[in-house]
Protein backbone atom coordinates (compact mmCIF):
# COMPACT_ATOMS: atom_id res chain seq x y z
CA UNK A 1 0.00 0.00 0.00
CA UNK A 2 2.85 2.30 0.55
CA UNK A 3 4.27 1.96 -2.56
CA UNK A 4 0.89 2.33 -3.76
CA UNK A 5 0.61 5.74 -2.14
CA UNK A 6 4.37 6.84 -3.18
CA UNK A 7 3.65 6.23 -6.94
CA UNK A 8 0.13 8.13 -6.94
CA UNK A 9 1.88 10.73 -5.18
CA UNK A 10 4.11 11.04 -8.32
CA UNK A 11 1.43 11.16 -10.94
CA UNK A 12 -2.03 13.35 -11.06
CA UNK A 13 -4.54 11.77 -7.95
CA UNK A 14 -7.44 12.88 -10.45
CA UNK A 15 -9.10 9.65 -10.26
CA UNK A 16 -7.43 8.52 -6.86
CA UNK A 17 -9.25 10.62 -4.17
CA UNK A 18 -9.91 8.08 -0.91
CA UNK A 19 -12.52 5.79 -1.20
CA UNK A 20 -15.64 6.52 1.28
CA UNK A 21 -16.69 2.42 0.87
CA UNK A 22 -13.45 1.13 1.69
CA UNK A 23 -14.93 -2.62 2.10
CA UNK A 24 -15.74 -2.48 -1.44
CA UNK A 25 -13.29 -4.07 -3.58
CA UNK A 26 -13.67 -4.94 -7.20
CA UNK A 27 -11.52 -7.26 -9.05
CA UNK A 28 -10.56 -6.48 -13.01
CA UNK A 29 -8.64 -8.43 -14.95
CA UNK A 30 -6.96 -7.06 -17.91
CA UNK A 31 -6.93 -9.32 -20.80
CA UNK A 32 -5.28 -9.44 -24.77
CA UNK A 33 -3.01 -10.87 -27.00
CA UNK A 34 0.55 -9.96 -26.92
CA UNK A 35 1.54 -6.52 -27.54
CA UNK A 36 -1.57 -4.87 -27.49
CA UNK A 37 -0.38 -2.47 -24.85
CA UNK A 38 -2.19 -4.51 -21.54
CA UNK A 39 0.52 -3.79 -19.20
CA UNK A 40 0.92 -0.06 -20.52
CA UNK A 41 -2.86 0.19 -19.86
CA UNK A 42 -2.17 -1.33 -16.18
CA UNK A 43 0.39 1.43 -15.54
CA UNK A 44 -1.45 4.29 -16.70
CA UNK A 45 -4.42 3.27 -14.80
CA UNK A 46 -2.63 2.19 -11.16
CA UNK A 47 0.09 4.56 -11.14
CA UNK A 48 2.24 1.56 -10.72
CA UNK A 49 5.79 0.74 -13.37
CA UNK A 50 4.99 -2.74 -14.54
CA UNK A 51 8.05 -3.60 -16.36
CA UNK A 52 6.85 -2.85 -20.01
CA UNK A 53 8.30 -4.50 -22.88
CA UNK A 54 7.93 -5.66 -26.70
CA UNK A 55 8.91 -9.37 -26.00
CA UNK A 56 6.84 -12.82 -25.57
CA UNK A 57 6.16 -14.44 -22.63
CA UNK A 58 6.67 -10.83 -20.53
CA UNK A 59 4.34 -11.08 -18.08
CA UNK A 60 4.66 -14.28 -17.17
CA UNK A 61 3.03 -13.96 -13.97
CA UNK A 62 0.39 -11.76 -13.43
CA UNK A 63 0.88 -8.82 -11.80
CA UNK A 64 -1.82 -6.77 -9.42
CA UNK A 65 -2.53 -2.71 -8.62
CA UNK A 66 -5.09 -1.04 -7.46
CA UNK A 67 -6.88 2.27 -8.87
CA UNK A 68 -9.54 4.24 -7.26
CA UNK A 69 -12.91 5.51 -9.74
CA UNK A 70 -15.85 7.17 -8.40
CA UNK A 71 -14.90 6.47 -4.80
CA UNK A 72 -14.53 2.81 -5.29
CA UNK A 73 -11.50 0.62 -4.62
CA UNK A 74 -10.44 -1.45 -8.09
CA UNK A 75 -7.96 -4.27 -8.34
CA UNK A 76 -6.35 -4.62 -11.65
CA UNK A 77 -5.18 -7.65 -12.16
CA UNK A 78 -1.95 -7.79 -15.37
CA UNK A 79 -2.75 -11.05 -17.10
CA UNK A 80 -0.05 -12.13 -19.68
CA UNK A 81 -0.77 -11.85 -23.39
CA UNK A 82 -2.31 -14.66 -24.82
CA UNK A 83 -4.79 -15.21 -28.38
CA UNK A 84 -6.52 -17.62 -27.24
CA UNK A 85 -8.46 -19.31 -23.82
CA UNK A 86 -7.20 -23.05 -25.25
CA UNK A 87 -3.48 -22.78 -23.53
CA UNK A 88 -0.92 -23.47 -25.12
CA UNK A 89 1.96 -22.06 -22.61
CA UNK A 90 2.27 -21.48 -18.84
CA UNK A 91 1.85 -17.95 -19.78
CA UNK A 92 -1.34 -18.35 -21.39
CA UNK A 93 -2.62 -21.24 -19.02
CA UNK A 94 -1.99 -18.33 -16.06
CA UNK A 95 -4.27 -16.16 -18.00
CA UNK A 96 -6.76 -18.32 -19.69
CA UNK A 97 -7.44 -20.07 -15.15
CA UNK A 98 -7.65 -16.20 -13.95
CA UNK A 99 -10.72 -15.59 -16.46
CA UNK A 100 -11.99 -18.79 -15.90
CA UNK A 101 -11.37 -19.59 -12.27
CA UNK A 102 -10.56 -16.26 -10.58
CA UNK A 103 -13.83 -14.41 -11.52
CA UNK A 104 -13.23 -10.98 -11.85
CA UNK A 105 -15.57 -8.87 -11.50
CA UNK A 106 -14.73 -7.15 -14.97
CA UNK A 107 -12.79 -8.60 -17.38
CA UNK A 108 -10.85 -5.82 -20.08
CA UNK A 109 -10.26 -7.38 -23.11
CA UNK A 110 -7.43 -4.96 -24.46
CA UNK A 111 -7.42 -5.38 -28.12
CA UNK A 112 -4.68 -3.97 -30.89
CA UNK A 113 -7.04 -1.11 -33.02
CA UNK A 114 -3.92 -1.53 -35.96
CA UNK A 115 -5.50 -5.48 -36.20
CA UNK A 116 -8.23 -5.71 -34.85
CA UNK A 117 -9.61 -9.16 -36.64
CA UNK A 118 -7.30 -11.25 -35.04
CA UNK A 119 -7.83 -9.52 -31.84
CA UNK A 120 -11.76 -10.36 -31.56
CA UNK A 121 -11.47 -13.81 -31.15
CA UNK A 122 -10.06 -14.02 -28.12
CA UNK A 123 -13.03 -11.27 -26.98
CA UNK A 124 -15.64 -14.04 -28.43
CA UNK A 125 -13.51 -16.57 -26.47
CA UNK A 126 -14.00 -14.43 -22.93
CA UNK A 127 -17.55 -13.31 -23.88
CA UNK A 128 -18.76 -17.17 -23.69
CA UNK A 129 -16.71 -17.60 -20.33
CA UNK A 130 -18.36 -14.16 -18.94
CA UNK A 131 -20.90 -11.26 -19.94
CA UNK A 132 -19.25 -9.17 -17.49
CA UNK A 133 -16.71 -7.70 -20.54
CA UNK A 134 -15.15 -4.46 -21.42
CA UNK A 135 -13.42 -4.02 -24.83
CA UNK A 136 -10.35 -1.63 -24.89
CA UNK A 137 -9.51 -0.51 -28.33
CA UNK A 138 -5.90 0.47 -27.75
CA UNK A 139 -3.75 1.63 -29.67
CA UNK A 140 -5.54 4.19 -31.63
CA UNK A 141 -2.65 6.32 -32.03
CA UNK A 142 -1.23 4.02 -34.19
CA UNK A 143 -4.21 3.15 -36.16
CA UNK A 144 -4.69 7.33 -36.82
CA UNK A 145 -1.39 7.07 -38.28
CA UNK A 146 -2.08 3.80 -40.58
CA UNK A 147 -5.23 5.77 -41.34
CA UNK A 148 -7.07 2.81 -39.95
CA UNK A 149 -11.01 4.33 -38.77
CA UNK A 150 -13.15 2.11 -36.49
CA UNK A 151 -16.68 2.55 -36.36
CA UNK A 152 -16.76 2.15 -32.44
CA UNK A 153 -20.42 2.46 -32.01
CA UNK A 154 -21.22 -0.90 -34.19
CA UNK A 155 -18.40 -2.74 -32.98
CA UNK A 156 -20.16 -2.30 -29.56
CA UNK A 157 -23.41 -2.85 -30.57
CA UNK A 158 -22.42 -6.06 -32.53
CA UNK A 159 -20.49 -7.44 -29.57
CA UNK A 160 -23.23 -6.66 -27.07
CA UNK A 161 -20.45 -5.13 -24.55
CA UNK A 162 -18.70 -1.31 -24.02
CA UNK A 163 -16.39 -0.73 -26.93
CA UNK A 164 -13.78 2.16 -25.36
CA UNK A 165 -11.77 3.57 -27.50
CA UNK A 166 -8.23 4.35 -26.04
CA UNK A 167 -4.11 5.48 -26.56
CA UNK A 168 -2.75 4.47 -23.43
CA UNK A 169 0.76 5.63 -23.98
CA UNK A 170 -0.74 9.13 -24.03
CA UNK A 171 -3.37 8.34 -21.60
CA UNK A 172 -6.05 9.37 -23.98
CA UNK A 173 -9.89 8.53 -22.94
CA UNK A 174 -8.62 6.06 -20.04
CA UNK A 175 -11.55 7.81 -17.87
CA UNK A 176 -14.15 6.26 -19.74
CA UNK A 177 -12.43 3.07 -19.86
CA UNK A 178 -12.55 3.69 -16.26
CA UNK A 179 -16.24 4.67 -16.67
CA UNK A 180 -17.23 1.73 -18.65
CA UNK A 181 -15.21 -0.82 -15.88
CA UNK A 182 -17.65 0.65 -12.90
CA UNK A 183 -21.00 0.73 -14.98
CA UNK A 184 -20.32 -2.83 -16.01
CA UNK A 185 -19.34 -3.73 -12.46
CA UNK A 186 -22.35 -2.15 -10.86
CA UNK A 187 -24.51 -3.53 -13.66
CA UNK A 188 -25.42 0.16 -14.87
CA UNK A 189 -24.65 -1.11 -18.12
CA UNK A 190 -26.33 -4.46 -19.21
CA UNK A 191 -24.16 -6.04 -21.30
CA UNK A 192 -25.99 -8.90 -24.14
CA UNK A 193 -22.26 -10.47 -25.21
CA UNK A 194 -23.11 -12.21 -28.85
CA UNK A 195 -22.79 -15.70 -28.15
CA UNK A 196 -21.02 -17.68 -30.70
CA UNK A 197 -24.17 -20.54 -32.44
CA UNK A 198 -22.11 -23.38 -33.42
CA UNK A 199 -23.83 -26.16 -35.84
CA UNK A 200 -26.52 -27.84 -34.92
CA UNK A 201 -25.12 -31.17 -33.76
CA UNK A 202 -22.69 -29.15 -31.68
CA UNK A 203 -25.36 -26.75 -29.86
CA UNK A 204 -27.65 -30.21 -29.71
CA UNK A 205 -24.47 -31.92 -27.75
CA UNK A 206 -23.94 -28.74 -25.97
CA UNK A 207 -27.76 -28.70 -24.54
CA UNK A 208 -27.56 -32.26 -23.45
CA UNK A 209 -24.80 -31.98 -21.50
CA UNK A 210 -25.21 -28.40 -20.24
CA UNK A 211 -28.70 -29.97 -18.76
CA UNK A 212 -26.31 -33.27 -17.23
CA UNK A 213 -24.40 -30.97 -15.72
CA UNK A 214 -25.53 -27.75 -14.68
CA UNK A 215 -26.32 -28.93 -11.33
CA UNK A 216 -23.15 -29.92 -10.73
CA UNK A 217 -21.32 -26.65 -11.63
CA UNK A 218 -20.55 -24.16 -9.01
CA UNK A 219 -21.97 -20.99 -9.04
CA UNK A 220 -20.23 -18.44 -11.30
CA UNK A 221 -19.28 -20.77 -13.84
CA UNK A 222 -21.13 -20.91 -16.88
CA UNK A 223 -22.49 -23.98 -17.87
CA UNK A 224 -22.81 -23.75 -21.08
CA UNK A 225 -19.28 -22.85 -21.39
CA UNK A 226 -18.39 -26.02 -19.54
CA UNK A 227 -20.31 -28.00 -21.73
CA UNK A 228 -18.32 -27.08 -24.84
CA UNK A 229 -15.20 -27.68 -22.92
CA UNK A 230 -16.49 -30.97 -22.20
CA UNK A 231 -16.83 -31.30 -26.20
CA UNK A 232 -13.67 -30.04 -26.95
CA UNK A 233 -11.68 -33.04 -24.90
CA UNK A 234 -9.17 -29.98 -23.60
CA UNK A 235 -7.04 -32.19 -21.24
CA UNK A 236 -5.78 -28.69 -19.83
CA UNK A 237 -8.71 -27.10 -19.20
CA UNK A 238 -10.41 -30.02 -18.17
CA UNK A 239 -7.38 -30.88 -15.35
CA UNK A 240 -8.06 -27.04 -14.22
CA UNK A 241 -11.53 -27.09 -13.69
CA UNK A 242 -11.16 -30.75 -11.78
CA UNK A 243 -8.67 -28.54 -9.54
CA UNK A 244 -10.55 -25.65 -9.10
CA UNK A 245 -13.85 -27.97 -8.09
CA UNK A 246 -11.34 -29.74 -5.69
CA UNK A 247 -10.50 -26.60 -3.80
CA UNK A 248 -14.20 -25.08 -4.21
CA UNK A 249 -15.38 -28.64 -2.27
CA UNK A 250 -14.96 -31.92 -2.45
CA UNK A 251 -16.15 -32.95 -5.56
CA UNK A 252 -16.48 -36.51 -6.91
CA UNK A 253 -17.43 -35.12 -10.33
CA UNK A 254 -15.83 -37.00 -13.20
CA UNK A 255 -15.46 -34.88 -16.08
CA UNK A 256 -14.07 -37.79 -18.00
CA UNK A 257 -16.76 -40.31 -17.80
CA UNK A 258 -19.37 -37.55 -17.51
CA UNK A 259 -18.18 -36.57 -21.00
CA UNK A 260 -18.33 -40.14 -22.34
CA UNK A 261 -21.49 -40.58 -21.01
CA UNK A 262 -23.14 -37.42 -22.39
CA UNK A 263 -21.39 -38.01 -26.43
CA UNK A 264 -22.83 -41.93 -26.11
CA UNK B 1 -5.68 -16.27 -62.87
CA UNK B 2 -3.47 -18.88 -62.83
CA UNK B 3 -3.44 -20.30 -59.33
CA UNK B 4 -2.34 -23.35 -57.79
CA UNK B 5 -2.34 -24.85 -54.47
CA UNK B 6 0.83 -25.40 -52.06
CA UNK B 7 1.22 -26.85 -48.55
CA UNK B 8 2.42 -23.50 -46.68
CA UNK B 9 5.65 -25.25 -45.56
CA UNK B 10 6.55 -25.06 -49.63
CA UNK B 11 5.86 -21.29 -50.13
CA UNK B 12 8.73 -19.63 -50.90
CA UNK B 13 10.10 -16.69 -48.96
CA UNK B 14 8.85 -12.98 -49.80
CA UNK B 15 5.68 -14.79 -51.66
CA UNK B 16 2.21 -14.69 -50.14
CA UNK B 17 -0.71 -16.96 -50.83
CA UNK B 18 -4.08 -17.31 -49.19
CA UNK B 19 -5.45 -20.40 -46.89
CA UNK B 20 -7.17 -22.52 -48.42
CA UNK B 21 -7.68 -25.01 -46.05
CA UNK B 22 -6.10 -26.48 -42.82
CA UNK B 23 -5.52 -30.29 -42.86
CA UNK B 24 -4.51 -30.32 -39.06
CA UNK B 25 -7.00 -31.34 -36.37
CA UNK B 26 -7.79 -31.55 -32.79
CA UNK B 27 -5.77 -28.91 -30.82
CA UNK B 28 -2.88 -27.83 -33.78
CA UNK B 29 -6.24 -27.00 -35.76
CA UNK B 30 -7.34 -24.91 -32.68
CA UNK B 31 -4.26 -23.31 -32.18
CA UNK B 32 -3.59 -22.83 -36.16
CA UNK B 33 -6.98 -21.13 -36.13
CA UNK B 34 -6.46 -19.00 -32.92
CA UNK B 35 -3.09 -17.98 -33.92
CA UNK B 36 -5.34 -16.35 -37.14
CA UNK B 37 -4.76 -18.84 -39.91
CA UNK B 38 -8.29 -18.93 -40.95
CA UNK B 39 -9.17 -20.18 -44.62
CA UNK B 40 -9.14 -16.90 -46.83
CA UNK B 41 -6.25 -15.37 -44.94
CA UNK B 42 -3.31 -13.59 -46.66
CA UNK B 43 -0.64 -14.91 -45.10
CA UNK B 44 3.49 -14.42 -46.34
CA UNK B 45 6.63 -15.90 -45.72
CA UNK B 46 8.62 -13.55 -44.27
CA UNK B 47 12.20 -15.83 -43.76
CA UNK B 48 13.66 -19.53 -42.39
CA UNK B 49 15.54 -19.77 -39.92
CA UNK B 50 19.03 -20.83 -40.46
CA UNK B 51 18.55 -24.27 -40.11
CA UNK B 52 15.51 -24.65 -42.57
CA UNK B 53 12.84 -24.19 -39.50
CA UNK B 54 10.98 -23.16 -38.17
CA UNK B 55 9.40 -20.75 -40.96
CA UNK B 56 8.50 -16.88 -39.84
CA UNK B 57 5.05 -15.85 -41.55
CA UNK B 58 2.97 -12.86 -41.70
CA UNK B 59 -0.27 -13.65 -40.92
CA UNK B 60 -2.52 -10.80 -40.15
CA UNK B 61 -0.39 -7.87 -38.84
CA UNK B 62 1.50 -10.77 -36.83
CA UNK B 63 4.75 -12.30 -37.62
CA UNK B 64 4.51 -16.16 -36.51
CA UNK B 65 6.83 -19.08 -36.65
CA UNK B 66 5.21 -22.52 -37.49
CA UNK B 67 7.39 -25.49 -37.74
CA UNK B 68 7.66 -27.36 -40.56
CA UNK B 69 5.59 -30.36 -39.23
CA UNK B 70 2.82 -27.76 -38.89
CA UNK B 71 3.43 -25.72 -42.10
CA UNK B 72 2.63 -28.87 -43.71
CA UNK B 73 -0.66 -29.20 -42.66
CA UNK B 74 -1.83 -25.56 -43.90
CA UNK B 75 -2.93 -25.27 -47.79
CA UNK B 76 -2.95 -21.97 -49.47
CA UNK B 77 -3.72 -20.63 -52.93
CA UNK B 78 -1.15 -19.15 -54.20
CA UNK B 79 -0.15 -17.48 -57.92
CA UNK B 80 1.74 -19.24 -60.10
CA UNK B 81 5.33 -18.51 -60.53
CA UNK B 82 7.89 -19.68 -63.10
CA UNK B 83 10.03 -22.02 -61.71
CA UNK B 84 13.25 -19.98 -62.80
CA UNK B 85 12.24 -17.46 -60.33
CA UNK B 86 12.55 -20.07 -57.29
CA UNK B 87 16.43 -19.96 -57.27
CA UNK B 88 16.59 -22.42 -54.55
CA UNK B 89 14.57 -25.32 -56.30
CA UNK B 90 13.11 -26.46 -53.16
CA UNK B 91 9.44 -25.65 -54.19
CA UNK B 92 7.36 -28.59 -55.36
CA UNK B 93 4.05 -28.93 -55.61
CA UNK B 94 1.90 -30.17 -52.60
CA UNK B 95 1.82 -34.10 -51.74
CA UNK B 96 -1.04 -35.22 -50.62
Amino acid sequence: MALLNLACSKKSCRNRSVPQNQFLRLTVALAGNPNTGKSTVFNALTGLSQHTGNWPGKTVQRAEGNFYHRNKHFTLVDLPGTYSLFANSVDEQVARDYICFARPDVTVVVTDATCLERNLNLVLQVMEITPKVVVCLNLMDEAERKKICVDVELLSSELGVPVVATAARSGRCLDKLMDAIDDVASGRIKTSPRLVAYDSEIEQLVQKIELKISPLVPEGLNPRWVALRLLDGDRSIIDSLQRYLREGKNSSFHWGEERALCIR
Amino acid sequence: MNTKTLALAQLPVGHTGRIDTLLARGMTRRRLLDLGLIPGAEVKTIRRSPAGDPTAYLIRGTVIALREEVARQVLVHTKIYSSKEDSNGSVKPCMQ
